[in-house]
């Protein structure tokens, strides 16, 4: 079990009172699961996948990551276990201009400590395996959406993460470049047995994932297996 | 820690213009500083070189009472000193580090001197046989003063080539008669010193007196100084040591020597001059004036910081998604605080550099136009740059701490 969450309750104050944005969230996540979490904006999704990422603290429950109890981790703890154990993959891509593809990608292993041979050595067989080789000393602006998503991937898988979380992948992305995107999450799942989640309110996408769950009004449904 | 400093690097240059207005008010000030630095240490360099530079070795022991010459123009002499004899001064002269030593008189500031109707405004001395050895002058004309002059107690005097010019204005002074106190001497030679004209400089005094205009000196026997002074006038005594270095510690010996055996006094002790502290004396005067002015020159500094503030903290503004980023893949907030105080370093050592090249560069300018002595100071341009770093990492505190504290999820969503 990577992932397993208990009564995860977030609140937000809104002016005087204070919203309940995820009631009593329960979700268990297992190595090499493909999990898609669907439900339309203003459902807490979002919300869910900060917590999930680690960017955000739940105000109840408990939650434990490959075997660490987050809720206890101190910030500093918390930025570590983002750079060693998760991976992000953004709607909009959020790729450093001025850096090129290859040192975009090796950036979370910089945050890692790693040496910087070995870390422009791992960037570049990640790229390789996103298909992006020839590619790697182009900068953002000189890619098109879907290869920038694909540095993305390459950026998240770099550093071996435990789990992959990804937000709205293909939301910026037309249906072709989004298709790419999706084959290659397929493709990593199949191949490298990555857990993947990924967050969206795309029926069309949500069918990719082995299995699907709804959030509603800050309510996670039960699974559904495709 | 390089990588950053390269990163920094690149910022800067991928916004040169806006770089370069914000490091604007660090250089003005640091090039400021660095002018009037090298201006100071010039000043005080030529000063030193005014003062010790004679290359006679002199230094002069004298009378002091709380620190100051004990002046005999203006007091009796004072009780518990006995005048040197010519005895004691051999033996002085056997002292380490001495070479040779002559007694003298003096009034710094001569009254009632009168060639005709001219009155004579400057130094008169009463010398012994070495004097004019230890001070190194010779004669230019007429005759020095020989053997009888002092047994005799003869009334004869030289002039320095000064006083032969200012007061008997083109006339040869050889064979005319001043009058000293009312009693008449006649001059027999004019004397002046070895390589070049300059004044015997021993003391502040001195300095000032001779600073710019040649010196006015009389010189008669010391012998005869009883004429138209005191009798029982303790001397001073000029001690020429073997070298530059032996100056100091020559003059120590010699005021120690004498104190032991001519003075019983507590208040008034026999006191070497100390050249160097002298020059330091007068390097201070110059330089608190122009300190000043480095506090002034700070205050641009400061400006400079808080437009480095400024542009951080706008740059932080800017760069909210990348900040918001780099925290949500796992940057921690010790590292986006270096990356921010690193870059306003950068920018303000930057700044520090084109700063000390400006200022050496306008210190020359000034130099070159108003005549201003130079010395460029390799430890001042040094602490510039550093002292400029410092700069960016108090005024880059506030941007960095705010870019570390970001919220990873609303950075996010910056626009």
């Amino acid at each position: 079990m990577i992932l397993e969450m208990h009564d995860i309750c977030k609140d937000y104050p809104m002016g005087k009172t204070v919203t309940r944005v995820l009631k009593n969230v329960n979700l268990t996540v297992n190595e090499g699961d493909y999990l898609a979490i669907m439900g339309p904006s203003g459902s807490g999704k979002t919300t869910l996948m900060n917590i999930i990422g680690c960017l955000d603290v739940p105000t109840s429950g408990s939650y434990s990551l490959g075997g660490r109890d987050i809720t206890a981790c101190s910030a500093k703890e918390l930025a570590t276990v983002r750079n060693k154990e998760i991976g992000f993959v953004f709607q909009s891509f959020h790729l450093l201009p001025k850096l090129t593809a290859l040192e975009n990608v090796a950036l979370p292993l910089l945050y890692g400590g790693m040496k910087k041979a070995q870390r422009l050595e791992l960037a570049r067989q990640a790229l390789e395996t996103v298909g992006l080789a020839d590619r790697i000393d182009h900068r953002p602006d000189q890619l098109s959406g879907g290869q920038c998503q694909r540095v993305a991937i390459a950026r998240a898988i770099v550093g071996k993460p435990k789990l992959l979380l990804a937000d709205e992948p293909t939301g910026a992305l037309d249906s072709a470049s989004g298709a790419q995107v999706m084959e290659l999450f397929q493709q990593l799942h199949e191949d490298s047995g990555a857990t993947i989640i990924m967050i969206t309110h795309d029926a069309g996408i949500a069918r990719h994932a082995q299995m699907t769950r709804t959030i509603r009004d800050g309510i996670l449904s039960g699974g559904v297996e495709v | 820690m390089l990588e950053n400093v390269s990163l920094a690097l690149q910022g800067v240059w991928s916004h040169k213009l806006r770089s370069f207005l914000t490091m604007l008010g660090i250089i003005i000030g640091i090039a400021a500083i660095i002018t009037i630095v090298s201006t100071i240490k010039g000043t005080n360099e030529q000063i030193k070189q005014n003062l010790i530079g004679q290359g006679t070795n002199v230094v002069t022991v004298q009378l002091t009472q709380d620190g100051y010459e004990y002046d005999m123009s203006w007091s009796d002499p004072p009780q518990g000193v006995t005048p040197l004899t010519e005895e004691r001064r051999s033996e002085l002269e056997k002292l380490d580090g001495v070479e040779e030593v002559s007694l003298y008189y003096q009034r710094q500031w001569s009254d009632n001197v009168y060639y005709g109707n001219t009155n004579f405004s400057g130094s008169v001395y009463g010398v012994d046989s070495h004097y004019f050895s230890v001070n190194d002058y010779t004669v230019n004309y007429g005759r020095g003063f020989i053997d009888s002059d002092f047994t005799q107690h003869r009334k004869v005097a030289l002039v320095d080539s000064n006083t032969a010019r200012s007061l008997f204005t083109g006339e040869n002074p050889v064979g005319c008669t001043i009058e000293m106190q009312g009693e008449p001497f006649t001059v027999v030679g004019v004397v002046s010193k070895n390589g070049g004209s300059g004044p015997v400089i021993n003391s502040l005094q001195d300095y000032w007196m001779y600073a710019g205009n040649g010196s006015n000196s009389i010189f008669i026997p010391g012998e005869t100084w009883s004429v138209i002074y005191r009798y029982d006038e303790p001397q001073k005594v000029a001690v020429r040591a073997k070298s530059t270095d032996a100056m100091t510690y020559a003059g120590d010996n010699v005021a120690k020597a004498i104190n032991e055996t001519n003075v019983t006094s507590d208040k008034v002790k026999y006191q070497a001059d100390d050249l160097l502290k002298q020059a330091s004396d007068l390097q201070n005067l110059t330089s608190s004036a122009n300190s000043q002015l480095i506090w002034i020159a700070a205050i641009s500094l400061v400006v400079g910081g808080i437009g480095v503030m400024n542009i951080m903290l706008v740059s932080v503004t800017e760069r909210t998604r990348e900040i918001g980023l780099k925290i949500a893949i796992g940057a921690q907030q010790s590292r986006i605080r270096w990356q921010f105080l690193t870059e306003a370093a950068v920018l303000t050592s930057l700044g520090g550099l084109l700063g000390v090249g400006c200022g050496i560069g306008l210190a020359y300018m000034l130099s070159h136009v108003m005549g201003t002595p130079v010395a460029i100071s390799g430890s001042a341009c040094l602490i510039a740059v550093v002292f400029s770093m410092v700069i960016g990492i108090v005024f880059g505190l506030a941007p960095a701490v705010k870019a570390s504290k970001l919220n990873p999820i609303e950075a996010l969503r910056h626009e």
